[in-house]
């Protein structure tokens, strides 16, 4: 596919490429983001409200201040990212101008657009989106996302969703691989996705960007699991800073997401934690309404 | 013989492409013990603030200073660049130490002056090369030499058995640099 040789999405997945291994932690502060960077983080998302206090206090949730995130921009050295609501491009075009690194167009805000996801493919700046399942995954793709994370369901404290998106995302392009050129057509349709694109995951056994879990991690097991599962690297919402040991816990968790396949490893790390993990919530209670992966497809 | 790539955060699963492009095995490097199994190692682009972190962790820091001065060859990427450097700024901070260079970080600006560009070396030229929220090069001392120039700046230095690039072979095509550092491996 053409797309993937242009300068412009060279460095997009470039950058995407170089998170990979890391944690990206969700902040709402410049304390928060230095005490991230100071944990290791190898990146942090700027916004408002982390996922577990919009769900709790509901209301619309809006890209955050510009004027947070570019304190926060001239606080830390590592690469910054903002959420732009679905399909608010003005937002979009808003963090762009501000120069943010990557722009997360993210389910968890409240959706600007019912029908509409931003062209990404018109701005100079990355963007990452959420994905349930493959079909979701290639579409954004093609929109232009240089990195796509499964969705999981933010501010749950909850795994169980992130691991149901990361399963079955690996599994359809597992049974892409061993599809002949008809089939290929056919699963195109299916996964109402473009057939360049599900020809070149049927190729190379994996996505063309990178990719990365996000929704419900909260302990350096959870890390761990996700990355034994295929994540590439971790977001963490609101895991982090709704815990009683923010600094240790962010601590613990990049060390797990770097030695994930070390059980030996993520036990030290575990031991170290004294305080509680954000409080989670049982997804098989929530309403439909409730949830923030049902928000766009 | 077997080419180590750093793998604690960052952009390793590139470098891993490059050398299985040229046919050379590789390991990735987590822990100290594994760094007996290879006889260089590549360090990549990424964060190094999280790679420093966890190269005092893991007890990889001293470990990497040593193999170093025993003479192993280091090619660090970007990120392993700045982890090679004698000083650091923007901000300031712990280094291997390894080469006579200084490295000033995001030295370009932001994401959005990230590019891909055509620059010089006697290796191969034009080179393309592939900035990401790149470093800028400051040389030292008369030990360090030029490798690859763009808009007259040092963007791939070497000095003895050390290789620091700013920009990223790894996400092209080209593997004249990963060629040429394995090659290093041979030189007395």
């Amino acid at each position: 596919m053409s797309v993937f040789d242009n300068e412009t999405w060279r460095v997009k997945v470039g950058l995407a490429e170089m998170l990979k291994g890391g944690v990206i932690m969700d902040v709402t502060t410049v304390e928060q983001a230095l005490i991230a960077e100071q944990s290791g983080a190898c990146a942090v998302m700027a916004l408002e409200r982390v996922p577990a206090d919009i769900r709790k206090e509901g209301g619309v949730a809006r890209m955050a201040f510009p004027k947070m995130v570019s304190e926060i921009m001239a606080a830390v050295s590592i690469p910054v990212m903002a959420k732009a609501r679905i399909g608010h491009f003005a937002e979009a075009q808003i963090l762009q101008a501000l120069e943010v690194d990557f722009i997360d167009e993210s389910e968890v805000l409240t959706p600007a657009d019912d029908e509409h996801h931003i062209n990404k493919h018109n701005f100079r700046v990355p963007f990452v989106c959420g994905c349930r399942n493959l079909g979701e995954a290639l579409r954004r793709i093609a929109e232009g996302a240089a990195m796509i994370r499964t969705k999981g369901e933010a501010g749950s404290g909850n795994i169980v969703e992130a691991v149901r998106h990361m399963r079955t995302l690996i599994s359809e392009i597992r049974k892409l691989t061993v599809l002949d050129e008809e089939e290929l057509a056919s699963a195109a349709k299916h996964l109402a996705a473009p057939l360049s694109l599900v020809q070149w995951v049927a190729e190379h056994g994996r996505l063309p960007v990178p990719n990365f879990s996000a929704g419900g991690i909260a302990t350096p097991a959870d890390a761990s699991l996700m990355r034994q599962l295929g994540a590439e690297a971790i977001f963490v919402g609101s895991g982090i800073f709704k815990s009683t040991d923010p600094e240790a816990r962010a601590k613990a968790i990049v060390t797990a997401t770097t030695h994930y396949d070390n059980p030996q490893r993520v036990l030290e790390v575990s031991l170290g934690l004294v305080g509680e993990a954000m409080p989670g919530l049982d997804i098989r209670q929530m309403h439909e309404s409730e949830l923030f992966q049902t928000r766009s497809e | 013989m077997t080419i180590g790539i750093l793998a604690l955060q960052g952009g390793y699963v590139a470098h891993a492409h490059m050398l299985d492009a040229l046919s050379i095995s590789w390991k990735y490097i987590r822990q100290v013990r594994e760094l007996a199994e290879v006889r260089a190692l590549i360090l990549p682009g990424g964060e190094s603030s999280t790679m420093l972190r966890l190269l005092r962790e893991t007890g990889l820091f001293p470990a990497i200073q040593t193999a170093g001065q025993r003479g192993m060859p280091l090619f660090g990427t970007c990120a392993g660049a700045i982890l090679l450097a004698k000083k650091v700024y923007a901000p300031e901070q712990d280094s291997l130490g390894m080469m006579d260079i200084a490295v000033k970080r995001n030295a370009y600006g932001r994401q959005l002056a990230s590019c891909v560009a055509q620059g010089s070396s006697h290796l191969k030229n034009p080179m393309e090369m592939v900035f990401i929220r790149a470093p800028e090069i400051e040389i030292l001392s008369s030990e360090v030499q030029i490798i690859a120039a763009h808009e007259k700046k040092p963007v791939c230095v070497q000095q003895g058995r050390c290789l620091a690039a700013t920009f990223h072979p790894e996400l092209g095509h080209d593997t004249t640099l990963h060629a040429y550092f394995v090659g290093l491996l041979g030189q007395v």
